[in-house]
């Protein structure tokens, strides 16, 4: 149990598990009060009943449905939420071709407008469907259901959803996913998880990435390191650069035995 | 959003709620909908007319509490009023951190009888 936040996750700072739901740490919405009275009618009849009760979780409700779903087809379903420019692309690019022969990888890719990111995968050989989104920032599990029929899924061990770039929406969203992944790119300081606390404690796994521009940036690792073990203290951390291939090696291994486990 | 499936689960949940507290009918049932929570009140208050008919709220009356959106700047630690989620904190100019308030879609309360 997670002292910070009361959760059932996160011992250790271990990923708590594939397939597991994300816990949600919003209202508590079962207290459900008797009537109360009120004392300042004359009718004792009438009373007003405090419900405060989520009216449609409904993306919660798909989220799960794609969860199961997903759950039945064994697949390992990672969502991949940053800032825009942190990576996202690049690292499931390099993530794909270097588990080729070993895992087969498919990707849903959110983006307000453009398939410039589906037509870089594709160029790769990578089987990947486009979410256009418009004004809407972030993916919701809907689209994620829409999306994910059109990918031949039997075909496929692991599946990356590429959310739309921003730090605060899609904390908000389960799409049904066993992982969710944050990116932290060195460029963008290691304050980031200080200013954007409900993502990246949500995450079940943070990645550094760009290493290869640490220096140049003069990224401030122990601090970084310290404040993602503060706010994400469930995650686990690896640091990597898709450009140079540093650190890719772990990572590769992280998911083959998470797809192991799913 | 479709406020025609929102408000008929709205219904359910509040009949639901009357039985289990033994009332003959609903006199109000009060909503808190919140800027950003993709349900637009006018449509809810249309579905409302249809949906409440033959139902222990066939008499009920409607009321909408509308949620600003509120959003949170973890360095200033402030809060600050928003339209959406990319807005900037109007302190720093750093983006939101956070949504405080604006995603409500649910059931406040309900006047039984
Ligand atoms: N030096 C370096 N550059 C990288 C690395 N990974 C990605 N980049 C560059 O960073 C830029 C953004 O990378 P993308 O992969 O498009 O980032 P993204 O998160 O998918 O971006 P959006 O989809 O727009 O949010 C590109 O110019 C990449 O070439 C890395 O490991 N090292
Ligand atoms: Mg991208
Ligand atoms: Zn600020």
């Amino acid at each position: 149990m997670c002292k910070e936040c009361g959760c059932e996750s996160g011992a250790g700072g271990a990923v708590a598990g594939v397939g597991e739901p994300r816990h949600p740490h919003g209202a508590d919405p079962a207290h459900p009060p008797g009537p109360r009275q009120r004392a300042d009618r004359a009718d004792a009849t009438l009373a007003t009943l405090e419900l405060n009760r989520p009216l449609l979780e409904k993306n919660d409700r798909l989220a799960e449905r794609n969860r199961g779903f997903f759950k039945a087809k064994k697949l390992l379903v990672l969502n991949l939420v940053s800032a825009p420019g942190s990576g996202k692309t690049a690292l499931i690019r390099e993530t794909a071709l270097r588990l080729r022969g070993r895992l087969r990888v498919g990707v849903i890719v959110g983006d307000l407008a453009t398939d410039n990111d589906a037509a870089r995968l594709r160029t790769a050989e990578i089987p990947v469907v486009q979410v256009t989104t418009g004004t809407v920032c972030h993916l919701d599990a809907e689209m994620v259901a829409q999306a994910a029929s059109q990918l031949n899924l039997d075909a496929l061990d692991v599946l990356f959803i590429e959310n739309v770039g921003n730090l605060v929406c899609p904390a908000d969203f389960d799409l049904g996913e066993d992982l969710r992944v944050v990116l932290l790119a060195t460029p963008e300081g290691e304050d980031k998880p200080l200013k954007y606390p409900p993502l990246f404690h949500s995450a079940h796994v943070v990645l550094v990435t760009k290493s290869d521009l640490a220096a140049a940036v003069e990224f401030d690792r122990g601090q970084a390191l310290a404040n993602l073990k503060r706010i994400s203290h469930h995650a686990e951390i690896f640091e990597l650069s898709a450009r140079t291939g540093d650190g890719m090696a772990a990572w590769l291994t992280f998911l083959e035995q998470a797809r192991a486990r799913s | 959003m479709h406020e025609v499936a929102l408000m008929t689960e709205a219904v359910r949940l509040a009949v639901e709620a009357a039985r289990a507290a033994g009332a003959q009918r609903v006199t109000a049932l009060r909503l808190r909908v919140g800027a950003l929570s993709g349900a637009a009140p006018e449509a809810m208050e249309f579905a409302w007319d249809v949906v409440r008919r033959g139902t222990l709220l066939a008499d009920a009356r409607l009321e909408i509490e509308r949620v600003p959106a509120v959003g949170w700047c973890p360095s200033c630690r402030v809060e600050f009023d928003t339209t959406g989620c990319w807005s900037e904190c109007p302190r720093c100019q750093e983006p939101a951190g956070e949504l405080r308030r604006g995603r409500e879609l649910e059931i406040a309360s309900m006047e039984l009888e």
